[in-house]
Parts: C-alpha cells; structure tokens; sequence
C-alpha cells in the first residue's frame, strides 16, 4: 500500500464523507482448527473466544509472560471449530512461531498470509456500495461471512480501522488485483477512492486505535493502553493473566492518554517530551494532523494523575513547547445527523 | 513539472529570486509536489544571519517535517506571514504567494553553487 495515491488529507476526508478502499494485502491470516482450538485460542489470548458463535468476531490480544502485547488482532469463529485470525503485517513470522510454540491437544494451525489479499471499504458509502457489488447484506458488526462473486469466495468481516462502517474483504490472493480494479470501477459512483498507508494512520490515530509497535509493545500491557474492555479476567488462565490480575489490583503506573494540541503547532509526532506542570511526564508514542478536528493529535504514556481528561501538558516539539490538553477517546467524534 | 526561466535553483530543491539586492526564497513544484499537503511552516527570525545551505526554516507535511537550506548568505527582512494561516499556498503557489522569507543578499554574491532552470530541471528530470 502506498503512503498516499493524490493526498493524505483528501484520503482521508473521502473516508470520512463517502467511501475509501485500502489495500491491506500485507496483514497475515491464520486458520485454526479441531477440538480444542477454543480452549487453546482463550489461553493465548486475552478476549473471550467461548462467547463467539459461528460468523462472529472479535478484537483481542496476544500476550507474553510478562503481560506485554505480542500483537493485537481480530479473531473470528468461521464454523463450530474453525477460526480464522488477522494479524499484523510486521509480526505475522513472531505471531505464527509463538502461536506454533504453544499449541496443545487437538489443534491445526495454518499460515494462510500468502494465499490471501485484503481490502478494506470504509466510509459512509462503504455498506450500500458493498452490498450492491456482493450482491447480499454484510454481516452485522464483527460478523464475517462468505460471498461469491463470480466464483471467487471472499471473506466479508464488518471491521475496519478508520472508525467508519464498512467491511474487509480477504480474498485469494491471484484475484486481489482484479477485485481491486472491479471495486473501483464499482464504487466511483459512490465517490470511491483508493486510501492509503498515511490517510490510514489519521483515520486510527483520530479514533484512537492503537498501532503496535507504537502505542502496543512487549513492555506494555493492555491495561497501561485503556484497553480492559477486550481482557477477560474471569474466563480462566490464560498467557500474561497474573500480571493483569495484579495490575488490575494495584493500579497501573502509567496510561494511554490522548491529547489534542491547543494552539497552532508544528505535529506532534512518536517519541516527543511530554512535560505537565513543568516536569517531564512521559513520551509521546503517536502524533499527526488530525485532518477532521485542524489541529495536531496523539496518544503518550502519561501518569494516571496527568492522564485525567482535561489536565493541561505540554509537548516538546523539535525543541520547542506546546500547549495540548489530555482528552477522552476518541479524539474525533462523528457529528450527529 | 513547472521550473521558472527567472529563478536559481539549490541542489536541495530551493529557488531563489534576484531582486535589487534581495532574494526571495521558497520551494520548488517539484519539492512540494513530494512533501504533498503541507501543514506548517516554521518561518526564520528576522534578522538572521545565514549562511549558504545552513538549515533556515522547516516545512511540515502530513507524514514528515523537512528542513529548508538557504540557498545564499544573507540576513533575513521579511518572512511570509500569510503561510502561518494558510500554509497549503506552498502546495498550491510555491513560486508566487508560498514564497517562505526575503534574505539582504551579501555584496559580491557569485551564486556559484545554485544552478539555473535547465540545470535545475534536468536534475529532477
């Protein structure tokens, strides 16, 4: 994917105003499948796989001993004993061996990555445009479904990362680029545009979707990044659940704060100085124009007393300091009709 | 790719405007056409004195910030304040109103190190 096809910021309007297709062909897939593929899957990963009927999916995590993110991912039940995982394009070799590594009882697990291309639609448009090229509705949200379009079987999942309904669609990889054309030919009508890696990073970025290797590491638990809601303390062990468990007790020593710069700046970017109240607080570990709010956004690791919405920091920027304020996520909040 | 008969050129993708003693400085089409959407400009002081290719300004685009070199020694007088609002005229005017700060040229300037258009243009091909 490129970093943009006409512009970043016109990328990323038409995601917000009508529809963009990106192509996420790099993400790795993975099947699993037999009779303990459950079993196995609740204990590598953080989410609660046993509450997934077929055709549903969900965001999760995959932890190491120590409670740090290996990748975050979306898991979906295909059948009563399949699954089929997406994951990072930068930790499919990583994920793969761990998983690999910690298999038990009576599981097969496939590397898919290569066999498959992804799209990913998103924006207003996405749903009406997809469901008149597949020729059925989508599934509801984190559902997955098959649809064939002229004898190629694609994958549909009602997920995205842009904060905008829409589906990606995960397809053999010999038909990724004839699909891709059709799309677009398709979806002009709806005003469809090819999106790329940069207005992809101002979609999430906004919405506040953590990109591992930025805002997720090996160091850094789920908790630390606000995200509790996709963990499953209760559903029996699984890998990194002790240092959860304790961390949910005693509190985390630092969290995921989204901040919004207050007057005009240069971006922000990963790794800028946070001060508040004059002291180094942290560091930020994600920055960039928000396109739809005009100002400078980002995510940092901040105390929890400086992680409170509303507290004035300041970022250092090449140098020179910048008001911002912490706020709640999302950073962009879609406008009532 | 729009390169002007009347400018110098920097290797570092900078044209320069002769005028009476003073230079006017900004970016090229084809410089702007890579930054793409640019978002910020951060402006010399007034008053600056530079040298040539020294580091004098910074123009920021969505994906990345960009150092801008001075193409000549020189002090700088003016600097394109309207670029504070409406930093994207870099984007859509770079030879015209995305014009980036006016350096007092040195007396006895040679220009030997900028090129002209066609050497210019030959450059980015």
């Amino acid at each position: 994917m490129p970093v943009f096809y006409s512009s970043i910021l016109d990328e990323h309007q038409t995601v917000r105003s009508a529809a963009g297709v990106f192509d996420i062909s790099h993400m790795g897939e993975v099947t699993i499948s037999g009779p303990d593929a459950e079993a196995f899957l609740n204990r590598v990963l953080t989410n609660n796989i046993a509450k997934l009927a077929p055709g549903q999916g969900q965001y999760t995590l995959m932890l190491n001993e120590n409670g740090g993110v290996i990748d975050d991912l979306i898991a979906y039940r295909t059948g009563p004993e399949t699954y089929f995982l997406v994951i990072n394009a930068s930790m499919i070799a990583e994920d793969v061996a761990w998983l690999e590594s910690e298999t038990e009882g009576d599981v097969v697990l496939e590397n898919k990555s290569d066999d498959y291309a992804a799209l990913a639609v998103q924006g207003p448009a996405s749903v009406t445009l997809l469901e008149t090229f597949l020729g059925g509705n989508l599934p509801p949200k984190n559902g997955i479904a098959d649809f064939v379009v002229r004898e190629t079987t694609i994958k549909v999942a009602r997920t995205g990362y842009t904060g905008e309904d829409g589906a990606e669609l995960f397809l053999p990889a010999t038909d990724g680029p004839r699909i891709w054309r059709e799309l677009l030919d398709f979806g002009t009508a709806y005003g469809l545009k090819p999106a790329g890696l940069g207005a992809r990073d101002t979609l999430r970025l906004e919405m506040c979707f953590p990109l591992n290797g930025s805002d997720l590491g090996p160091e850094i638990t789920p908790l630390e990044a606000g995200l509790s809601f996709f963990v499953d303390l209760n559903k029996g062990d699984f890998i990194g659940r002790d240092v959860l468990a304790r961390q949910k007790a005693g509190g985390v020593a630092r969290k995921l704060a989204p901040f919004r710069m207050t007057s005009k700046s240069p971006p922000p970017r990963s790794h800028y100085p946070v001060f508040a109240g004059g002291t180094a607080a942290g560091e930020t570990c994600s920055g960039g124009l928000s396109p739809s709010l005009g100002a400078g956004i980002g995510m940092a690791y901040l105390p929890p007393a400086v992680a409170v919405p509303g507290t004035q920091i300041e970022i250092d920027i090449r140098g020179k300091k910048f008001p911002a304020i912490v706020e709640k996520k999302p950073l962009y909040k879609k406008p009532k009709p | 790719m729009n390169v002007p008969e009347d400018l110098k050129y920097a290797e570092s993708h900078e044209w320069l405007r002769v005028e009476n003693g003073y230079g006017v400085v900004g970016i090229t089409d084809h410089a702007q056409a890579e930054l793409t959407d640019i978002v910020y400009v951060e402006v010399p002081k007034i008053g600056t004195v530079v040298e040539a290719k020294q580091t004098i300004a910074v123009v920021e685009s969505v994906k990345a910030a960009s150092d801008i070199y001075s193409p000549v020694a020189g002090e700088v007088v003016e600097v394109n304040t309207t670029l504070e609002a409406d930093p994207a005229l870099v984007n859509n005017d770079p030879f015209g109103a995305g014009w980036i700060f006016k350096l007092k040229l040195v007396d006895g300037e040679t220009y030997d190190g900028l090129l002209d258009a066609a050497g210019y243009a030959a450059k980015i091909g």
